[in-house]
């Protein structure tokens, strides 16, 4: 059960609370162990077990969410974080922008941000940039078309920017000046 | 001007390694010449890494590993297989 941790990280994400997270997890393994899906040996193990993961999740655990499955999201501009925080790197010389964004965003935050999208965003932001998976699997785990799983990452990764910023910026970490409505104002005083 | 627009529309197509090769070539010769779209998507690559790893190693709860085992020899609805 090599796997176990990474479907157990990836079933919190997805039902956003322990309980259910170690029901799926459970369920996954035995829909597995009775073949659900049927695994073909040399092919790759741990996208057959996400498949049945997500199935499972979509099939059985989604009802008991209170929020709906399909909602839309506010337009948000390209490049969100980085044209408030990639001056960043400039800043402060010598340090990556990985590094800086690691100190600056919280473990939970990052969690928060990513189990705050819609369930139709979420899914496909954490099946690509959490687990690394292609754009033709998550297609099919999905079951929705591969141009509709690029958009719906497109739009759920700003969704994710937009909210990380507000965490960062609720704590006094990224600068104020950013926010574009303090330069209306301003504009509109001076 | 034109090139950096075209470039940023395939960013995370590129980030996500799902850009064909000829597409790829375009993209990484304009970012070795344009230090801008470089640092932007450098930015983004870092993000996406950052998000990884932060989203990853929840300790599981004690317990769950063998809780999943047992399933694996008891008949839960017995309908006399395993499992």
């Amino acid at each position: 059960m090599q796997y176990a941790p990474q479907l157990y990280s990836a079933a919190l994400r997805m039902t956003r609370n322990q309980a259910d997270a170690e029901d799926l997890v459970q369920d996954t393994y035995l829909r597995a162990y009775r073949g659900f899906g049927g695994y073909t040996e040399g092919t790759n193990l741990r996208a057959w077990l996400f498949r049945i993961l997500t199935n499972a999740f979509i099939n059985t655990y989604r009802s008991r969410q209170r929020r709906p499955t399909e909602t839309d999201l506010a337009d948000i501009e390209d490049l969100y974080l980085y044209r408030r925080l990639g001056s960043l790197e400039a800043l402060t010389a010598n340090r990556s922008a990985e590094d800086q964004l690691m100190d600056l965003l919280t473990d939970d935050e990052v969690k928060d941000a990513l189990e705050g999208l819609p369930e139709n965003f979420r899914l496909p932001v954490l099946l690509a940039d959490v687990e690394g998976f292609s754009y033709k699997e998550i297609a099919e785990m999905l079951d929705i078309p591969i141009g509709t799983v690029m958009s719906r990452l497109h739009r759920g990764r700003k969704a994710m920017q937009k909210a990380l910023y507000e965490y960062a910026h609720a704590r006094g970490l990224a600068g104020h000046a950013a926010g574009p409505t303090a330069h209306t104002d301003e504009t509109r005083h001076g | 001007m034109d090139d950096c627009n075209e470039t940023l529309r395939e960013l995370e197509t590129f980030l996500d390694g799902e850009l064909t090769d000829d597409s790829l070539t375009t993209i990484r010769q304009h970012l070795e010449a344009c230090p801008d779209c470089y640092q932007a998507f450098d930015f983004q690559a870092e993000l996406k890494a950052v998000i990884a790893a932060k989203c990853r190693h929840d300790e599981m709860p004690p317990g769950l590993l063998s809780r999943i085992e047992q399933c694996f020899h008891t008949d839960l609805d017995g309908d006399g297989r395993i499992g």
